[in-house]
């Protein structure tokens, strides 16, 4: 998406910042990839944490997935809207890969309190997309709504564009837990009775908090590599999040609360 | 953003839309296309068990419906009640379908997924015939433009795979979609339920002669005749990354550019050539429809987000009044005359709607004189806009026909609309790019060119005072033209009479004739009793920004019966003369009008003086 955006207002550069909600538990590599990229491209990176959440200890391990994907993911990104009045953000979110994420407007209005009214969305006609807001109202964009999970690694391998390491295969040290390969991307991952990481061959197709993102198996070190393995999937790249799987209609609930 | 920019196969992916009301199996069919297509991934399949078990209608069997209703309302109430997109790919091309719901009640969210779709599957349950909402769906399919279709008869197998049923069926249809204007209607018999004839052939079916639903997606040529059609760029934004480079971004909506082509910017008539095109990646020599590109010109002129650039042997249409066919989307219904917004490309401005001409019965295809447009109604209507805007006919451009109005309180989007034609015969009459401008004419003269518009009762003094001004002007050499509302009433405007219409249109061509003589740098001295506020704005409105100055000759009523040159209020208050302001009709004072003059206590010659003097000041004249 940053590519897209940095096309779209070439010879310009990119007229608005980069914001980032960190949740502190994003892998080591992530974040450098991130800076890297801020420093190479020379944009305005914002880096926000929920100060509140880390203060009472809000984590992955200690409140479980659902309170921490809560505080630190949600609340930290309304946080962070309305620290910088932002009227707009936009997202790399595709509708190809939730269910409740198929309805999602390309132009989605957000209230003054960050709700998403599925029930009563702007109809979206053509390319014509009404943004109008009213004060402290907002919109969540996004552009690649129409793109699939294979349309963005052709696009990446034809563009050459830059990406995490974590996406390419690599030995990694990894413990195996309710089915899912978590990797130890730190010592903040206390290991349960038994548990012990091994060295395992490993790549992520989503990138998430470390400790509620799963690893596949795979020889994918190359963009022709994945390519291939994605047209032979047989499951789709939200299954490596945990998150999701807490109840019923989870994703549509965390958008309603202003997930992005 | 659109669609992504590389895909699987050569063929560019096809947009599709499912139409058919709750049961006639279109959920079951996506569910269907995207199960054999092996699209379904594992961990969304053992989902979709569960959930067959606890939502399900189908028994112990998997219910491919729940695979693509996504919201959890709508599953309770096992039905669509939005837009959902789905995206799968064959061997051969990829395809987003947009599955909407299909009562009548979600006509704008049917309208809303048929918008950007190339072909729509119409689903018949064959036990059931062309139902009303066959027909419904069809006439909103062909609305918004798609131009092939697919008649899927669904359930093929719960009438015995009866090839008569199927034949009866595609016959009424055909009869139907004549006035349609689809380009080509494939009728398939199918089972969503058990896949007959959707990935395959089914032997079930052997009278059936004509191949797979699948096998025809991935075949059909939706004909892309928006490279073909003349260059139309609407301007989104004007890229200034430094003093030396000024570029208008923009995705090409149909032809194509290339380095050192003429384009005309279709609102002000001015030519430029194209000195550069800039794409995300560097320069290109040429681009076309569908690319997103900054082009820069080889002369400065005035460009700004909204203008469509054009090519100039064949320009879009400019005008401010067209009749369109208008889709509503709001609850609250169409009020007449109320101001909203119109998007149209990248182009906002405040519209109305002047004349809804009919309302269309979408079941009947009737047409139904209406007031007003309520949710999910469509009818046939002239717009106004407040500025002129570019655009071609819906049926021969999409992206230059289609817009949508928004509410100006709430920001909701209350309507989506597609332009028939322009309505005046000024519309296609491009306006000229003038070389030699209103300034210099003006400057010529020694003079900043002015419209003195003269209000007041009958008698007041206005035609005197205007006489005395222009006289003055005419010794200082400055260059003056008058028009006073007795003698143009016997002229130009003869055919008019003093009804409030009649009044509204009198000074509706003054304004016009005031802003031609402006236009040639002229002091033009405007005499009319003009007795609405409304139609003075009208005239200062027709004006050129600061060049309109409302001069009120104020004189109290018993005043001017007292004086009553021309014998009129005599003849008025006698009852002999009706519509005459001040008797029978309310003179409207002006509330900010920048010169008063007090006729019943000053002379005229005083009062000429002070508008001299006021010019001077303002400097349209030059001091002495």
């Amino acid at each position: 998406m940053l590519h897209v955006a940095l096309k779209a207002f070439h010879p310009a550069p990119l007229p608005f910042p980069l914001l980032h909600v960190d949740t502190t538990w994003k892998f080591r590599e992530m974040i450098a990839f991130r800076d890297e990229t801020a420093r190479r491209l020379n944009l305005r990176l914002l880096v926000h944490t929920n100060q509140d959440g880390l203060a009472r200890g809000v984590s992955p391990i200690a409140s479980g997935s659902a309170a921490h994907t809560q505080v630190m993911k949600t609340e930290a990104l309304r946080q962070a809207l309305d620290k910088w009045k932002f009227d707009a953000a936009f997202g790399g979110a595709r509708r190809d890969e939730e269910k409740s994420r198929a309805k999602e407007r390309i132009f989605s209005h957000r209230s003054a309190a960050h709700a998403w009214d599925p029930r009563n969305q702007r109809p979206e006609l053509w390319r014509l997309f009404n943004t109008r807001i009213k004060a402290g109202e907002s919109m969540r964009v996004f552009p690649l709504s129409n793109w699939t999970e294979l349309d963005v690694w052709e696009y990446v391998r034809a563009e050459q564009i830059p990406v995490v390491p974590l996406y390419f295969a690599k030995e990694r040290p990894v413990v195996e837990r309710d089915g899912a390969l978590v990797m130890v991307d730190d010592d903040r991952l206390p290991l349960l009775p038994g548990e012990r990481p091994q060295m395992r061959r490993v790549r992520f197709r989503t990138l998430g908090c470390y400790p509620l993102t799963g690893a596949i198996e795979s020889e994918a070190s190359t963009l022709d590599d994945i390519i291939d393995e994605m047209r032979a999937a047989t499951t789709s790249e939200r299954q490596g999040r945990l998150i999701d799987h807490d109840e019923q209609g989870s994703m549509e609930k965390k958008k309603r609360e202003g997930y992005f | 953003m659109d669609d992504a920019p590389i895909r699987a196969s050569a063929l560019p992916p096809l947009r599709l839309l499912t139409c058919g009301s709750v049961d006639d199996g279109k959920s079951t069919l996506i569910g269907r296309l995207l199960y054999e297509q092996k699209l379904i991934f594992d961990d969304h399949l053992s989902a979709l068990e569960r959930d067959s078990k606890k939502y399900g209608t189908t028994g112990e069997e998997i219910d491919f419906a729940l695979l693509v209703d996504g919201l959890e309302a709508e599953r309770e109430q096992g039905i669509t009640i939005d837009v959902a997109y789905r995206y799968f790919a064959t061997s051969k091309r990829s395809f987003i379908v947009a599955d909407t719901p299909g009562h009548e009640q979600y006509t704008r969210n049917m309208a809303t997924g048929a918008s950007n779709a190339d072909l729509a599957i119409i689903l018949v349950d064959a036990r059931k015939g062309l139902l009303t909402q066959t027909f419904r769906h069809s006439y909103i399919v062909s609305l918004l433009g798609i131009r092939h279709v697919v008649l899927a008869v669904n359930k093929i197998d719960l009438v015995d795979f009866d090839a008569t049923i199927f034949a009866d069926i595609v016959r009424g249809f055909r009869a139907f979609a004549k006035q349609l204007g689809f380009l080509t209607i494939a009728p398939i018999p199918i089972s969503a339920r058990y896949g007959d004839n959707v990935s395959t052939r089914s032997a079930r079916t052997s009278w059936y002669e004509g191949p797979p639903l699948v096998e025809l997606l991935e075949s059909i040529e939706v004909e892309e005749d928006r490279s073909r059609a003349p260059f139309r760029m609407p301007v989104q934004w004007v890229n200034r990354p430094h003093l030396d480079f000024r570029g208008f971004a923009g995705s090409i909506a149909s032809g194509a550019v290339k380095r050192g082509d003429e384009i005309v910017v279709a609102s002000s008539g001015r030519i430029s050539k194209v000195a550069q095109i800039i794409g995300g990646s560097g320069e290109m020599d040429s681009a076309g429809a569908g690319d997103a590109v900054t082009l820069a010109l080889a002369d400065e002129i005035d460009v700004a987000r909204g203008d469509v650039l054009a090519a100039p042997d064949r320009r879009p249409e400019v005008a401010d009044q067209f009749a369109a066919h208008l889709i509503w989307m709001s609850s609250e219904t169409l009020l007449p005359g109320r101001s909203y917004l119109l998007k149209i490309g990248a182009k906002t401005t405040p519209a109305t709607v002047t004349d809804l001409r009919h309302r269309v019965d979408v079941n009947t295809l009737e047409k139904l004189a209406a007031k007003t447009l309520s949710l999910n109604e469509v009818g046939y209507c002239n717009l106004a806009t407040t500025a002129p805007i570019a655009f071609d006919a819906y049926g021969d451009n999409h992206q230059m026909g289609a817009f949508i109005l928004i509410d100006r309180f709430t920001n909701e989007t209350a309507a989506a609309g597609m332009i028939a034609h322009g309505l005046r015969r000024a519309t296609n009459v491009h306006l000229q790019n003038l070389t030699v401008g209103r300034e210099a004419r003006a400057k010529l003269k020694h003079q900043r060119a002015v419209t003195l518009w003269f209000t007041g009762l009958s008698g007041a003094g206005k035609s005197t005072i205007a006489n005395l001004v222009e006289a003055r002007l005419h010794a200082r050499g400055a260059h003056t033209a008058m028009l006073d509302g007795d003698n143009v009433r016997h002229g130009l405007n003869k055919d008019l009479g003093f009804t409030p219409v009649d009044r509204v249109e009198n000074i509706r061509r003054v304004g016009e004739v005031a802003r031609l003589m402006t236009d040639a740098g002229l002091i033009v001295l405007c005499s009319f009793i003009s007795p609405f506020r409304a139609e003075r704005q009208l005239a200062r409105e027709l004006a050129a920004p600061g060049e309109f100055l409302e001069i009120f000759v104020d004189a109290p009523l018993d005043v001017v019966v007292a004086r009553d040159p021309k014998g009129l209020y005599k003849r008025a208050l006698a009852g002999e003369i009706k519509n005459f302001t001040g008797v029978d009709q309310p003179y409207e004072a002006p509330e900010a009008a920048e010169i008063v003059l007090n006729s019943a206590v000053e002379a005229a010659e005083a009062l000429a003086d002070r508008v001299i003097d006021e010019l001077a000041r303002r400097r349209f004249i030059e001091s002495l």
